[in-house]
């Protein structure tokens, strides 16, 4: 029973591209982009996508870290919605420095994924519905704090207020190139080495794959999942407070938008290299792709509204290779 | 089923069989683990479509490549997992009538309550079963919802009935309930039954005729009348099985596990006091239902005490969580194999580094996976897993070889005692040999082992002494080398 059968070549085929589908589509789009349009292969382009998927790997990175113990963080836009209100706030309304403000920024969301932990862990709402009310709260906290506005330098309060606090020149550098092309790509090697080196990255995808197993193996899976959803609302605050270095403001709603794409990265990275799973290299490509994708398109003239027709059919595509074969 | 063969990539599952069930008559199927039997009996259901060979009913060749040609031909098949055939949020009678009202409603929109229920009823009279219909399928018990499967293939006018291994779940009466029923179905409405099952004091109770299987090929096939278990076992291995129960002598030492007045939340578990000294091997003996999973659940903290104290080696240990549970040195083999004790999605390797993944890792956690894998290498070798190698998934081993995963993955915790939750459940006999030794080998070390099992056979093999359990509490001690089978289902049918 246990020998294992020869894999028919067709089969093989069909494995293949299960696996590589998502880098192959990388390379023919780029190829393709490349002779339909020379200037989209210039390195200044290159740059510029990935400048522009850095934010949403960021915080893909924290869902996919949310995926490993089969959960789900919807509430990551709003986690960076107010990284972004409380990074910028503390600096124009407060007058803090560097370290001070992004320290408050990463706390206040700290709070936030403890408070997932609890909801999910502890009382023991399914994680979608958990993060879907926090998604409502945090939005709701974020724009409360700061009056329904927008808070950027030398803007008065609402109450009239004036205000003289600057935005730190070093933080102003994390937004552009190369630091957050950097800061992605550090983030993104740390919990790849986190989810496969490490026995807590072991444990994370253990708990994911068979909670019942792993907790009567005596891993700890209480804490385990709660690691997962404050990591996950870290790295969104991380994606919080770029995006605040790159507007250099604190907007409604600001990380909002990235909440989809984000989820689209982690679930199109699935499959890359046969990992079968949520993991860290996987979700920076699935973000590439999309990046390259909407890329390519805008330099096409497509208008930047029918974009998501494409992006929603690459993210379809993708899931089907990934569920087809499950059944 | 006349010459059936049919292959999978790479394996020949079935070469050769024939198989014939007589209207009235109740046909055995046997076999040990991978011999065969669920593949027959799912080419009978229509599930596979590219096997070869003929199937005849009533002398006519008939075409059955779909479950709904089966179904046409009056097939119908319980199998194990009940819940799995049941919607546990429809009633009683919902579940009975599935089939009709998904296939037979024809034009008609509309559901007709009253004779929904009647039709129910009048199928569940039939059988003489006493039953709600309007009971939800999810407040039923085990032997219940077997109950309305086999209504559900009775409304359907089954000609065939075929039952696996129905009563693995079921207590003594439900067992005996079933039988009943069993034999009322073939004596008075002329269906033909196919009995699969590992326990063979049930084939002879009620089988006329039995087929053995063996690795895909018919081994004989004989009436149950003047046949032994003992010929039925060496058949069924293909060779002698000389001793059963490899009991080990062991020096007993000191007390290593002492329980007092355990009691689990809501009385799952109720005043339950224990030892386990070093080197011993005690039974908790008792039916199924009579709280010992529970017992072995409470004991590691995976199910929430009320009050009670547990000493290891004297000193008290709080359990709250398996996870102290294991750090204080106990080890739980649970009951459902698959999904309480391995990932089936992952290698050998991450299955047997499980419960003690700490010792491969080094600096703020990195593992050294070459020694995690030499380590699985070992055990491998020492357990005698059938494997190609250490990275094979979890989910390509066999029965046997998967709870001998479950076993390993504690090996190196170093555990003082180990508990065993229905251990050979679904295992052949085989692999079960090797799990006595196992245990056996074990206690050699001087570890303490606690044995639940429904198997009287089991805990008269190889424990020492043991504890009968009834109604969530022991309430019986015995010492083995004194006792019999007959004591001990005594005590555990609740005798004084």
């Amino acid at each position: 029973m246990a020998a294992k059968a020869q894999t028919p070549i067709r089969l093989q085929v069909v494995n293949f591209i299960t696996q590589w589908g998502t880098v192959l589509t990388i390379l023919v789009l780029v190829v393709f982009f490349a002779v339909w349009m020379p200037p989209f292969i210039s390195p200044s382009n290159l740059l510029t996508i990935l400048r522009s998927i850095s934010i949403v790997t960021v915080i893909a990175i924290g869902i996919t870290l949310s995926l490993t113990v089969n959960g789900f963080d919807l509430s990551v836009g709003s986690v960076a919605t107010l990284a972004d209100a409380l990074v910028i706030s503390a600096f124009v309304w407060y007058e803090f420095g560097l370290l001070p403000a992004i320290l408050i920024a990463l706390g206040g969301c700290l709070m936030v994924g403890l408070l997932n932990s609890f909801l999910i862990v502890k009382l023991r709402i399914p994680d979608l519905l958990a993060t879907l009310s926090m998604l409502f709260i945090v939005e709701g906290v974020a724009t409360t704090y700061t009056g329904g506005g927008s808070i950027s330098e030398g803007m008065p309060r609402l109450d009239g207020t004036e205000t003289f606090g600057k935005l730190d020149p070093v933080f102003k550098a994390i937004g552009s190139a190369p630091w957050i092309i950097v800061i992605m790509l550090v983030v993104v090697l740390l919990v790849h080495l986190f989810l496969n080196q490490t026995k807590h990255g072991r444990y994370l995808y253990v708990v994911g794959g068979n909670l019942e197993a792993a907790r009567l193996s005596g891993i700890p899976v209480e804490r385990y999942r709660t690691l997962a959803y404050v990591l996950s609302a870290l790295l969104a605050a991380l994606g919080g407070v770029i995006l605040a270095s790159r507007i250099g403001s604190s907007q409604i709603n600001a990380g909002a938008g990235y909440l989809m794409p984000a989820v689209a990265a982690a679930y199109i990275g699935f499959s890359v290299g046969g990992a079968g799973r949520p993991n860290a290299m996987g979700t920076l490509l699935g973000a590439v792709l999309m990046g390259v994708l909407e890329n390519g398109l805008v330099m096409m003239s497509v208008p930047y509204y029918s974009l998501n027709i494409v992006k929603g059919g690459v993210l379809a595509i993708a899931l089907a290779s990934t569920y087809f074969r499950k059944k | 089923m006349k010459n059936i063969a049919i292959e999978f990539p790479g394996v020949k599952a079935l070469q050769g069989v024939d198989f014939t069930v007589h209207t009235g008559r109740i046909q055995a199927l046997i076999g040990a683990n991978g011999a065969g039997k669920s593949t027959l009996m799912k080419i009978l259901a229509g599930a596979y479509s590219h096997y070869t060979g003929s199937i005849r009913m009533d002398g006519q060749e008939v075409d059955i490549h779909t479950p709904r040609a089966s179904k046409a031909q009056g097939i119908e098949i319980v199998f194990q997992e009940v819940d799995s055939a049941l919607v546990p949020s429809l009633s009683v009678a919902e579940n009975i009538m599935l089939d009709v009202m998904v296939n037979k409603m024809g034009g008609r929109q509309w559901i007709n309550w009253a004779e929904l229920h009647r039709s129910a009823q009048a199928v569940l009279e039939r059988m003489g079963v006493q039953l709600e219909t309007r009971l939800l399928a999810q407040e039923l018990s085990l032997a219940q919802k077997q109950m309305i499967l086999i209504a559900r293939a009775l409304c359907e006018d089954a000609q065939f009935l075929v039952l696996d291994e129905p009563t693995a779940p079921l207590s003594i009466a439900e067992t005996r309930e079933l039988f009943r029923l069993i034999k009322e179905l073939a004596a008075n409405h002329g269906v033909g039954v196919v009995f699969i099952s590992h326990r063979l004091p049930e084939i002879f109770e009620i089988c006329e005729e039995v087929t053995i299987l063996r690795d895909g090929q018919v081994v004989t096939c004989q009436p149950t009348a003047g046949l032994t278990s003992l010929q039925v076992v060496e058949w069924m291995l293909g060779h002698r099985f000389s001793e059963t129960y490899p009991k080990s002598q062991v020096p007993i030492g000191g007390p290593l596990l002492e329980i007092r007045d355990l009691t689990a939340r809501e009385e799952q578990v109720r005043q339950v006091s224990l030892r386990v000294n070093a080197g011993e091997i005690v039974g908790v003996a008792g039916l199924v239902g009579a709280g010992k999973t529970e017992l072995c659940k409470a004991i590691f903290g995976a199910l929430p005490v009320k009050h009670g104290e547990i000493r290891l080696r004297g000193a008290p240990i709080r359990v709250r969580t398996p996870h102290q549970a294991v750090r204080s040195g106990l080890a739980l083999v649970p009951e459902e194999r698959r999904k309480e004790g391995i990932l089936v999605e992952e290698p050998l390797f991450v299955n047997l580094s499980l419960s003690n993944l700490a010792i491969f890792a080094g600096f703020l956690g990195f593992l050294r996976k070459a020694a995690e894998q030499l380590a699985a290498r070992r055990i491998v070798a020492e357990l005698a897993i059938k494997t190609p190698s250490e990275q094979q998934k979890v989910a390509y081993l066999s029965g046997g070889n998967q709870q001998k995963v479950v076993v390993g993955k504690w090996l190196n915790t170093d555990a003082d005692v180990y508990i065993f939750d229905e251990p050979t459940k679904g295992v052949d006999i085989g692999a079960k040999h090797e799990i006595f030794v196992l245990i056996g080998k074990l206690a050699a070390a001087g570890k303490g082992i606690l044995y639940a099992s429904c198997e009287l056979a089991e805990i008269l093999g190889i424990t020492d002494r043991t504890y009968v359990m009834y109604d969530r509490t022991i309430v019986k001690e015995l010492v083995t080398a004194d006792t019999t089978e007959s004591e001990i289902l005594f005590y555990s049918t609740g005798g004084k």
